[in-house]
């Protein structure tokens, strides 16, 4: 059916090259194997990789602080925290805007929140900060209104700040917005900014540009009937300290350039308040240079921060020190995970090896009866079956009582079986059996007693023929039971948590502290990916040590 | 080679029964001796007792009542590892995990043999199967008929006296088998070993064997060399289970004498056999005829025998051999089978012949 | 630009529908949420029971994941999808949710019923609308409760903080929760600070370190509790001689399963627990909402919740209108943490306080624990 060319092409029936035939062909075929799987595939990128990604994202993201406060953090670049003395005037002024917008959406609690887990006070910090901002509007707010009362108005604002123009700040202005509550902010706001006023007054027109943008598309209001906020005022007062710009607001003829006049006529009667002693008198913890020095640590997008946090360090400017030793608990928890991991893994196959085995040579019957049992923990609630340990383990427990009762020991000393490391391996070794047992027993089913009796007859005692010919061919179960049994011990925190006490909690309980009560998502993530780091390198040098063909979960 | 003294035998089972369940006999009342060098095959339709037999040797049954002997010695309560017997096991046992060379070493290891010795004999014994090349390869690199020599090789290289193989041929195929069946019965007889082979393949029992127990419903059914079991089967069982046998049914009439007597067949003809177990007139009886034993030809058969009138139903060209399927005395499935040769007619169905046979080939057993 | 047009033309119908259904319309379906147990039966008794009677057709959906509830609120919110309408949560929780943006700022005059005598909610409920966002429903304190049998024979019954501390005159196990929250409080007054100095100690660095080093000297001798229940199973095992807990869960197992056990109510410490409304819900289901905290934080309301457990009402006008138990038919003024008797001793928890260094504390205790 196919013929050559004369170059020496195989062609097919058709005339098309072989190649290009058989290479349709080929993909027809993947296409439809792919669409064939692709209902799984998506319910595991959406399942697993997706979160893992998540994961492993929020263990370095950080963008809360350069959106909260844009400008107060680029200012602050230029600052050096060694010196030991807070930044100067112009990061605070900064700071009052970008923080005033953001108290306005209630994201400034946020932050608090988040420089808290690196800075103790942040969060009162910023809280009772935020209710204050107002306050120090009101300072020049109180004045322009006295000496022009057409601004009180929002309608004499919306005229004032209406023109021709690019709007270009309003754009920048939405951006800014749009990075900080995490929302397009899009929309028709309503108003062209004359280019003159931005221009003439560019700390009003920021400042108006971001109340005009909140009102109108956040709360759906007519920004041209609204009064301004007070942070409008203060950027008029900021605006009117400079010379050029009285001088320019002097010589202006746009709408109400007369109530402008009117407030560079009475400059004397504006407040000549910093925004450093504002702050201060808010709080001042703002005069605090551990206070800008975490800011600045922490205001690139993407940190080591929650990394070096879950590792008993701390980021500094340009360095990462150890923690003192009274803060660090993490090392020695990771170190703790893998060591009692590894005891309950032995555990599990001292005591799952012999059942494995009953399992796989007694007849079917009895077998049946004794999987049941093996099974029967899966079948309760991981609760129930961690309580009823409790019962047993107290020390006025069952066992306890039946060693005193039998004399074994005395009353006065009963033995600590839990609220420690032993009661975590014991119920861990309890609970997770069942995945050391059921790999165990699937491998040994596929090896025939022939072999024992093929080693016996060869010569070999009992003990001789298990050692070097059932043994080693159960290794592979050994090895996939391990892996399962190992792996899912690191990942346990109800269990430790309810009979570890306090030495027999893993880092997996630390983690699900900081997910559900401390809410450091961050630390969390960044826990988390160790172990999985660590999992992976593990399951590496199990695959470079015994060889990852030797592990079999059955047949 | 029938009945052995006790001075003689190597392995003697001595009323040896054995039960499971406490209720049913799996072995019956065994008895068996074997003299050293001996190459016996346990032949037996499954569930006829003969593995559980190779078990117990092995030492990895108990027998119920009775007593095994090796070499004069009860061997009951010795556990295997201790008996020195080796062992060729269905799907060889070979150990996944070693190699060819490790798996031979491994009787020798446990003997605690030096290694240069060890070495030493497990070349020769690879070399003794033709599988010298391959001592550093997985069993799962070897095919079947290699693993099947690595796995006699194992049983032989720590120089047992005697060898037990449990249906060691099972898995090769037809032509691999055949070749095997040579190898190992020329290795047992140069090496001068004691053999108990079991089997269901009566074909292998009968090439290989120096004699053959065949095995049913728990009992030794006969105890005999190839030739005898083949042409002088003791009772209808073993005719049946050996070879293709015609049967046809009927009661004595007469007894002529120790080698001849007469049946009146069910469908009332008359015929000539020779009595084997059947006792008095009037007694029941299977008579059995090999097919190849069968004359359609009357001038080969002797003055005066027995004819019967047949009918042709089928006729199979089989090449070396034509095989015709005949009505004999109500029997509709009485076979012939003729040699290939330029005078012997191809029947066609239908017509009708008469057949006969000489009575020495015809014996009367149990009904 | 197609999309954006889309976008924002679907808000626009958005907005429409919402203001549309905004006036009166109200969802029928609510999902609250509480800690489960006697106390959320309380609750269902006292104010969903009697609120879905009055209101036909609303139907209530109840939610046991108050311990998570800051967690998951944060969780729904990053996936957009708010699933609880009411959600049970105590003050420190509530100002994290509020911080987080995650709570429904409250108008307290506004959005809660006045007291019968007219005085306002705001004035009514006082100091206790922490935050923003919270409307307080009980004061409840964590105290502590101890085994009546195991007091040793001669020496009286525990009735100072600072017996927790004495291992000598009262041996036997504590159990105290697993959190330096309280525990390093109780450990300050016993190594000598005064009350109303406590936070300022614990300001400091040595100030921590000294509430760790008095907790040190019975370390060996305490169980660590993470669960409300923990405590009273231990003392009803007799694991314990003493152990904190909440007074409430005391109150059950004394009275409810008459187990040998004493309360202690010196250096109580007050908590608050109650309502908040998630951000983000839709107009009918924030109306629903408001309409049942409106309904289940008035007067009558908080008083009838204390036939059920022995937490105060958060109300002043409340107080006098508690009675008996609703099954018991004891008298439950004296089972309240806020009763006289019981009040002598207290210490209020401090929110501001924690809100600062709860990471930091707790980064301490943890390592100290692990020690």
């Amino acid at each position: 059916m196919s013929d050559m060319t004369s170059s020496g092409q195989m062609l097919a029936a058709d005339g098309t090259p072989l190649k290009t035939s058989l290479a349709r062909a080929l993909r027809r075929q993947k296409l439809r194997a792919l669409a064939l799987i692709a209902p799984l595939l998506l319910f595991v990128v959406i399942t697993f990789i997706v979160p893992i990604a998540t994961m492993l994202f929020r263990s370095v993201e950080n963008q809360i602080v350069s959106s909260t406060m844009p400008q107060a953090v680029e200012l602050l670049q230029q600052w050096d925290s060694a010196t030991g003395v807070a930044p100067d005037e112009a990061v605070y002024q900064a700071l009052y805007f970008d923080l005033f917008k953001a108290a306005e959406a209630k994201e400034h609690t946020k932050l608090g929140t988040r420089l808290n887990y690196e800075q103790t006070g942040t969060s009162s910090l910023f809280r009772t900060s935020g209710r204050k901002l107002d306050d120090v509007g009101e300072l020049w707010q109180d004045p322009i209104e006295d000496i022009a009362p057409a601004l009180k108005d929002g309608e004499t604002w919306f005229a004032m700040m209406s023109g021709t123009g690019s709007n270009t700040v309003l754009e920048e202005r939405r951006a800014l917005w749009a990075s900080l509550v995490e929302e397009p902010f899009a929309g028709d706001v309503g108003i062209t900014i004359s280019d003159e006023i931005a221009q003439m007054l560019p700390l009003t027109t920021a400042a108006y540009a971001d109340w005009a943008i909140y009102e109108a598309i956040e709360d759906g209001k007519d920004i041209s009937k609204r009064d301004p906020w007070e942070a409008v005022y203060a950027g008029l007062g900021l605006d009117l300290r400079s010379d050029a710009t009285v001088r320019a607001v002097n010589a202006y003829t746009g709408p109400h350039a007369a109530d402008l006049q009117l407030l560079t006529a009475n400059l004397d009667q504006m407040p000549n308040t910093m925004f450093k002693d504002a702050f201060a008198e808010m709080d001042e913890d703002w005069l605090d240079p551990e206070v800008w020095e975490a800011i600045k640590i922490y205001s690139p997008n993407y940190t080591s921060g929650y990394f070096l946090n879950a590792v008993d360090m701390k980021k500094g400017v340009e360095t990462a020190e150890m923690r003192p030793e009274n803060q660090q608990i993490y090392i020695t928890l990771f170190k703790r995970t893998l060591w009692m991991s590894l005891v309950i893994t032995a555990s599990c196959i001292i005591l799952g090896y012999p059942v494995a085995w009953l399992l796989a040579n007694l007849p079917m019957r009895t077998a049946n009866v004794l999987m049941i049992l093996v099974l029967l923990p899966f079948w309760t609630s991981l609760l129930v079956r961690t309580s009823a340990w409790k019962v047993l383990l107290q020390q006025q427990g069952v066992i306890n009582e039946i060693l005193v009762w039998l004399g074994f020991v005395d009353d006065a000393n009963r033995l600590i079986l839990m609220n420690n490391a032993t009661g975590t391996v014991i119920a861990m070794t309890h609970i997770l059996m069942p995945f050391m047992i059921l790999p165990l027993y699937s491998v040994m089913k596929t090896i025939p007693p022939s072999y024992l009796r093929a080693a016996k007859s060869l010569g070999a005692t009992n003990f001789t023929a298990f050692r070097r010919v059932y043994f080693p061919q159960s290794v592979p179960g050994i090895g996939a039971g391990s892996i399962l049994v190992f792996i899912l011990a690191i990942g346990y925190y109800i269990t430790p948590e309810i009979v570890g006490g306090t030495d027999g909690v893993l880092i997996s309980n630390r983690i699900a502290y900081h997910i559900s009560s401390s809410l450091n998502w961050g630390l969390a993530a960044a826990l988390g990916s160790i172990l999985l780091a660590l999992v992976m390198v593990l399951y590496w040098l199990y695959d470079r040590i015994v060889g990852i063909d030797n592990v079999k979960l059955g047949g | 080679m029938t009945d052995l003294g006790d001075d003689q035998s190597f392995v003697k089972f001595d009323r040896v029964q054995k039960s499971y369940d406490g209720e049913n006999l799996v072995v019956k009342d065994l008895n068996l001796a074997m003299p050293q060098g001996e190459f016996l095959t346990m032949l037996g339709p499954s569930g006829s007792g003969k593995t559980t037999c190779l078990m117990m040797l092995a030492g990895f049954e108990t027998a119920t009542h009775g007593e095994i002997l090796l070499d004069g010695k009860p061997i009951n309560n010795i556990p295997p590892h201790k008996r020195g017997i080796g062992m060729v096991f269905q799907n060889y046992a070979l150990f996944p995990h070693m190699t060819v060379a490790e798996n031979l070493a491994f009787p020798l290891e446990v003997r605690k043999l030096g290694k240069s010795e060890r070495e030493a004999k497990v070349k020769r014994a690879l070399d003794m199967v033709q599988m010298g090349d391959f001592g550093g390869r997985r069993p799962a690199q070897l095919s079947g008929g290699q693993q099947q020599r690595v796995a006699l090789a194992r049983a032989l290289v720590f120089e047992p006296e005697l060898v037990l193989m449990d249906e060691p041929l099972g898995a090769l195929d037809k032509q691999l088998r055949e070749h095997m069946q040579f190898e190992i019965t020329r290795l047992a007889h140069e090496l001068g070993i004691t053999t108990v082979y079991v089997t269901h393949d009566q074909t292998e029992a009968l090439t290989m064997s120096d004699r053959v127990a065949v095995f049913e419903d728990g009992r030794i059914q006969q105890l005999a060399a190839p030739d005898t079991l083949y042409e002088e089967p003791d009772n209808s069982f073993v005719a049946q289970f050996i070879g293709e046998n015609n049967t046809l049914e009927g009661i004595v009439t007469e007894l002529k004498g120790p080698d001849l007597c007469t049946v009146k067949l069910d469908g009332g003809e008359i015929i000539e056999a020779k009595p084997v177990n059947v006792s008095a007139v009037g007694d029941r009886t299977r008579v059995s005829i090999r097919p190849e034993r069968v004359e359609m030809s009357m001038d080969r058969l002797q003055e005066g025998a027995h004819t019967l009138k047949a009918e042709v139903l089928e006729f199979i060209y089989m090449g070396d051999i034509f095989r015709t399927r005949l009505r004999v005395a109500g029997n509709e499935e009485f076979v012939v089978k003729t040699r290939n040769a330029p005078d012997q007619p191809r029947l066609t169905p239908g017509t009708q012949i008469e057949i006969g046979w000489l009575p020495e080939d015809c014996r009367a057993l149990d009904a | 630009m197609q999309i954006k047009n889309i976008v924002s033309a679907v808000s626009v119908l958005a907005l429409m529908a919402g203001t549309a259904s905004a006036d009166g319309e109200m969802a029928n379906d609510m999902t609250l949420v509480s800690w489960g147990g006697a106390y959320q039966q309380s609750q269902i008794n006292a104010y969903a029971d009697p609120y879905v009677a009055m209101n036909e057709g609303v139907s209530v959906t109840w939610d046991e994941s108050s311990a998570e509830a800051v967690a998951k609120l944060r969780a729904m919110n990053e996936a957009g999808n708010i699933t609880w309408d009411v959600v049970d949560v105590v003050a420190s929780d509530a100002l994290r949710l509020c911080d987080e943006g995650l709570a429904l700022e409250i108008d307290a005059d506004e959005d809660l019923a006045p007291a019968p005598d007219g005085t306002s909610a705001a004035d009514d409920f006082g100091d206790l609308m922490v935050g923003d966002c919270f409307i307080p429903q009980i004061v409840y304190s964590t105290t502590f409760g101890y085994r009546t049998d195991m007091v040793p024979a001669g020496v009286e019954p525990p009735n100072d903080i600072c017996d927790v501390f004495d291992i000598d005159t009262y041996p036997g196990l504590r159990s105290l929760e697993k959190r330096p929250i309280n525990n390093v409080e109780w450990a300050l007054l016993c190594d000598g600070v005064a009350k109303e100095d406590v936070y300022d100690v614990l300001e400091t660095e040595e100030g921590q370190e000294r509430a760790l080093a008095k907790l040190g000297t019975i370390k060996d001798n305490v169980i660590w509790w993470s669960a409300g229940a923990d405590t009273p199973q231990l003392l009803a095992d007799g694991e314990v001689f003493i152990g904190s807990t909440y007074n409430g869960r005391l109150f059950a197992a004394i009275e409810e399963q008459d187990q040998p056990i004493g309360m202690m109510w010196d250096a109580q410490v007050f908590d608050l627990d109650g309502w908040i409304i998630p951000e983000g819900l839709s107009d009918e289901r924030l109306a629903r909402a408001k309409d049942f905290i409106y309904f289940a934080t008035d007067t009558q309301r908080l008083a009838d919740q204390a036939k059920y457990i022995s937490y105060g009402p958060a109300r002043l006008s409340s107080a006098p209108l508690v009675g008996q138990h609703a099954t018991l038919g004891i008298d439950m003024a004296q089972h309240m943490p806020t009763d006289p008797a019981n009040a002598q001793n207290t210490f209020l928890y401090n929110y501001e306080f924690w809100a600062d260094y709860r990471d930091d504390i707790d980064a301490k205790f943890q390592a100290w624990l692990a020690q």
